[in-house]
Parts: structure tokens; C-alpha cells; sequence
């Protein structure tokens, strides 16, 4: 498809496309959500012996305190009202959250590529290390994450450590794996001539592997810490579960479900994507960066 | 004259799923300082391979070989040759003027000596004023242009290219010909040219060896004397066609044009 010029060319490519997509899940979901809440009101009805009129049911349904499935402008509205009509210091704010969650992610994130990229170097330069190291790290990743985060928050703690860490590690946990399989992958890319090359020049470990190895494993790199990233917040979310949930927006899902407060799961649910969303595009920002001073984007 | 290669009894074999390989066959060849020597055989006939040797890429399984008076991985070590691909396999990271740094970087010399080693070399290959483009920026000539601008920076005693012009069109390649024939006769060095086209091989050398396969061995050895300075229209003159006929008779005795499914080399 040929790219459209000016402002009716980014209307018709960009905008339409994505609003006809946004408006379809808006509709089914509030489809969804007269659905799903209507059973309450006809029981309420059916209780009080009154006959209730389908107008009167369909907007009840939409403005229940403990929906079964808020309607959308409820999730709106509580979204609002928590980011922009609180204090960000207050333990009502979405964005205080948010914050809390977002520190342990990206804590959990850097220490989860490095340990990343240090395996796949350790892997690529050593066949022991291949051999033995590979499958422990895909065993890591089949143990389910929800089983072993408290374990490592419960031993963390009874050794002292609490707080951003035990959260981060969880974080850590989930998202070195992308990054060592990615980089495994990526620091063996480079093709046989360009390492013959590298053999006719007698050039040293050291330096195939900066030279050649290393900026041929980038783009992989990349690609490996966008999917960190995303799963680096769901660790910290799932972090924030079992620490008794006081403060992040793992904190926010558990204390809605506990009261019943489905708009506060939604709201923390939608909170959570936008970060979600927010980090993968700040990574990719700059991996394009990154790639257009190495003169691969074209 | 000096001999800078001296290739004796050398074989070598592939142990491959589907038995073994001979790739090369007793192979005897000896190449003098300054002379153009063009390997020519159909795929499969080794003539890759035996550079790969000289180039200390693969070892033989058979016989000697020395390069410069030592053997192959000595004569690496001490970076006494350079070695141009099929493909530019220039690094799409680097600019053309970093390729061609890049084996100066991994040789160490200084930063002053890389500028002006790029500079002579670029403009050895017509390339000046391209320092700062991308790979993919230039055409598939330039690029290997670059590529052999890239094995010259180091100033090796000598030359090994396997196949460099194969994969551009013909009207580039006489272009490319005429340069490389400029450059050698320029720089004096050894070169070592495997190809698959008569014609290139004929106009080039000094000294055509004539491969043929299963196993991969030399049939033949064709001298082709035109002196340093050959215009492309020699290629119509009698004695060109001469040599041409012999090379393509050294062949079809070798059984290369024999109709069985030629191995990959």
C-alpha cells in the first residue's frame, strides 16, 4: 500500500483505520457490559416486585457501584478522577501506583538484560556453558511465576531485603530469559564470511566479538527488550501480590478484588496497559535511534 | 622469479554424510611474486576450496603447501594476504570508509596512518568522495570495489579473490576488469582469482590453471601472456580466442561439461 501525503493521507491511514477498531471495541463492550450487569437489576427488580422497562434496565446497568463488567465511561471516569484529580503523592493515586510498579519494572528490567546479554556472551564463547546452562534457563521459564514469586519475596525478607528489590528480582526473573535466547541468537548472526574475514585479519576473541559479534546482535537486542519490558511489568505486578499489597498497581488489583471494586481492577487493568505500552515505545524509540546511527534504517 | 606459492601432492577430503568428498586431487602448482593466476574449473571442481587452503580457511587432509616460504596459517598470522569474497560482505554497520578501517583497527595502526590508508585506497578504486555512505547506499560494483579497496588497505603481498565479480552483470564486470588489471599492474602484487567465466579469466591472467572435478583436480595449466597493458578490445584479437578455445578444450577434457549434476564447491 502506497503511503498517502498531508493531513487527509494521515486521517485516512493512521486515524481510521485505528478509530474503526476502537469504536468496534467500545460498542462490544458495552454490549458486554448491559449483558452481564443485567442479571443484578432483574434480580433487584424481581425482588421488589417491580416491572423494570428495557431503557431504565440499560442504564442501570451502566452506572452499578460493583459491576460484574464496568461500562467504559465508568472506567473512564474513575481513571480520571484517580490521575488527574488526586494528589500524585496520595495513596489514591493511580499515578502514586503506577510509579510504585514502574521503579521495580525497570529496576527488574536493567538487571534482567544485563544478566541476559552476560549468559548469551558466557553461552556463545563457551560449548560447557552452552551445553549446560540452555537448559536451566528454558527450566526457568516452566516454573509458573505466580508460584515462585512469594517464595522469593517470603526468603528475600527473612534475609533482610524488602522493598524495590524482591519486587525487581521477580521482574528480573521473567525478563532475562528473552533477552539471553534473543542475544544467543543475535551474537551467532553474523554470517561465515564476515567471520572468515575476521579469521584472514588474525583479529583476537576480543575483537570479533566487538567488532563483528556485537553490533550484529543489536537489532536482536532490541527486539528481546521489547518483549522484556512487557513481561518485566507483569513480574512486577505479580511482585506486588504477595507482599500484603500496599502500594503498586498489582496492590490496586488485589485490594479491588478483595472489596469487589471492579471499577478499581479495570482502572489498574487499563493503568497497567497504557505503562505497557508506554515502555515497549520508549524502547523502540530507542532502538531506532540506535539503529539509524548504525545506518541500518533505510 | 620467487615462488609465493608452492603447492605439492595437496589433497583434501570432506568426510560428509554421503561418504567422503575428494575436493582437491593431488594438486601440484607453484605461483611466482607478481604473476595473475585465475583458477577456472565448473562447480565442484575444488578451485574455491584450494583458495580457502592458501587462505589458511581450510586445512588439507594431504600433501604441502607454503605460502611465502611457511605454511598457510603462518602466513596469516603475519596477514601476508587479502582475501575477497563472492559478496562484498562489506559490515552494514560501518560506512565504506570504516570497512575499509576495519582491518587496519584489528592490525592497530594508528589513527593518522587509518585516514590516509582510506584515502589512497578509495582512490585507488575510484571510490573517493564515497567515505561516508552506507554499504547499501552503493551499487553492487561499488560495493565490491569497496570490498577490494578494503583487502588493499593492509597492503598484503597479495591477492585472493574467489569469484569477487560473479554476481554482477556483465557490462560491470568488463568495467571492474579493466580496473583490477589497472590495480595489479599498479601494485605488483601476487593475485589469485577463481572464476567460472573464460573470458575473465583469459583477459586477466598471466597464468590460467584449469580445474576439473570429482575429484577436484588441476587438468591443466595455460599460460596467457598479454603483457601489462590489455585493453578490453584484445578479447577480439586472434590470440585471445586462441587461449579461449584452449581453456574451454581443457575443460571439456577435464569432463567438465560432462552431463552429470555438478556438486556444489
Amino acid at each position: 500500500m502506497t503511503e498517502r501525503q498531508g493531513v487527509s493521507g494521515f486521517f485516512l491511514d493512521r486515524v481510521l483505520p485505528i478509530g474503526v477498531v476502537v469504536l468496534v471495541i467500545l460498542m462490544l463492550w458495552y454490549g458486554f457490559a448491559v449483558l452481564l450487569n443485567s442479571k443484578f437489576e432483574l434480580d433487584q427488580a424481581a425482588r421488589a416486585g417491580t416491572e423494570i422497562s428495557t431503557r431504565d434496565l440499560v442504564a442501570k446497568t451502566m452506572a452499578q457501584e460493583r459491576p460484574v463488567l464496568p461500562a467504559p465511561h465508568q472506567v473512564a471516569t474513575e481513571l480520571w478522577d484517580t490521575t488527574v484529580n488526586k494528589k500524585i503523592t496520595s495513596k489514591r493515586s493511580l499515578v502514586y501506583h503506577g510509579w510504585v510498579t514502574l521503579s521495580s519494572t525497570l529496576l527488574g528490567f536493567l538487571m534482567g538484560t544485563l544478566l541476559g546479554i552476560g549468559l548469551a556472551v558466557a553461552i556463545v564463547h563457551s560449548r560447557v556453558l552452552d551445553k549446560s546452562l540452555m537448559p536451566w534457563i528454558i527450566t526457568s521459564q516452566t516454573v509458573p511465576i505466580l508460584a515462585i514469586a512469594p517464595m522469593i519475596i517470603v526468603v528475600l525478607n527473612a534475609i533482610g531485603i524488602s522493598g524495590l528489590l524482591p519486587k525487581a528480582m521477580i521482574s528480573t526473573y521473567l525478563s532475562f530469559f528473552p533477552v539471553a535466547v534473543g542475544m544467543v541468537k543475535g551474537l551467532r548472526s553474523p554470517d561465515t564470511m564476515h567471520m572468515d574475514l575476521m579469521r584472514t585479519y588474525n583479529a583476537t576473541q576480543a575483537q570479533v566479538f566487538f567488532k563483528l559479534r556485537w553490533p550484529s546482535a543489536v537489532p536482536f537486542l532490541f527486539t528481546s527488550m521489547k518483549i522484556a519490558v512487557a513481561i518485566s511489568l507483569v513480574g512486577a505486578i505479580v511482585g506486588e501480590l504477595p507482599t500484603g499489597a500496599v502500594a503498586g498497581l498489582g496492590a490496586r488489583l488485589l485490594t479491588g478484588s478483595y472489596y469487589g471494586q471492579t471499577i478499581q481492577i479495570w482502572t489498574a487493568l487499563i493503568g497497567a496497559a497504557v505503562l505497557a505500552a508506554i515502555l515497549v515505545w520508549a524502547v523502540d524509540i530507542v532502538s531506532r535511534i540506535v539503529m539509524r546511527n548504525m545506518g541500518m534504517a533505510r | 622469479m620467487n615462488a609465493v606459492i608452492e603447492a605439492k601432492g595437496l589433497n583434501l577430503t570432506f568426510e560428509t554424510n554421503d561418504g567422503p568428498v575428494h575436493a582437491l586431487s593431488n594438486i601440484d602448482l607453484t605461483i611466482d611474486d607478481g604473476e595473475f593466476v585465475s583458477l577456472i574449473g565448473p562447480s565442484g571442481c575444488g578451485k574455491t576450496t584450494l583458495l580457502r587452503v592458501i587462505a589458511d580457511l581450510e586445512q588439507p587432509t594431504g600433501g604441502t603447501i607454503l605460502v611465502n616460504g611457511v605454511t598457510p596459517e603462518e602466513a596469516r598470522l603475519s596477514r601476508a594476504y587479502g582475501y575477497v569474497f563472492q559478496a562484498a560482505a562489506l559490515y552494514p554497520w560501518r560506512t565504506i570508509s570504516g570497512n575499509i578501517s576495519l582491518p587496519l583497527e584489528v592490525m592497530g595502526v594508528a589513527r593518522s596512518e587509518r585516514k590516509a590508508r582510506i584515502e589512497r585506497n578509495l582512490e585507488l578504486v575510484n571510490l573517493s568522495g564515497f567515505e561516508k555512505k552506507f554499504p547499501w547506499q552503493l551499487s553492487g560494483g561499488m560495493q565490491q570495489r569497496a570490498s577490494i579497496a578494503r583487502a588493499l588497505s593492509f597492503d598484503p603481498d597479495m591477492l585472493l579473490m574467489d569469484e569477487p565479480f560473479g554476481a554482477l552483470d556483465e557490462i560491470v564486470r568488463d568495467h571492474l576488469n579493466e580496473q583490477l588489471l589497472k590495480l595489479w599492474a599498479q601494485t605488483k602484487k601476487t593475485v589469485v582469482f577463481v572464476t567460472h567465466s573464460i573470458p575473465e579469466a583469459v583477459f586477466l591472467s598471466t597464468k590460467i590453471v584449469v580445474m576439473s572435478p570429482r575429484p577436484g583436480r588441476i587438468h591443466e595449466i595455460i599460460d596467457c601472456d598479454f603483457g601489462v597493458d590489455r585493453p578490453l578490445e584484445i578479447r577480439e584479437t586472434p590470440k585471445f580466442l586462441e587461449i579461449a578455445h584452449r581453456v574451454r578444450e581443457g575443460l571439456r577434457l577435464g569432463h567438465s561439461y560432462d552431463d552429470r549434476e555438478p556438486a556444489e564447491s
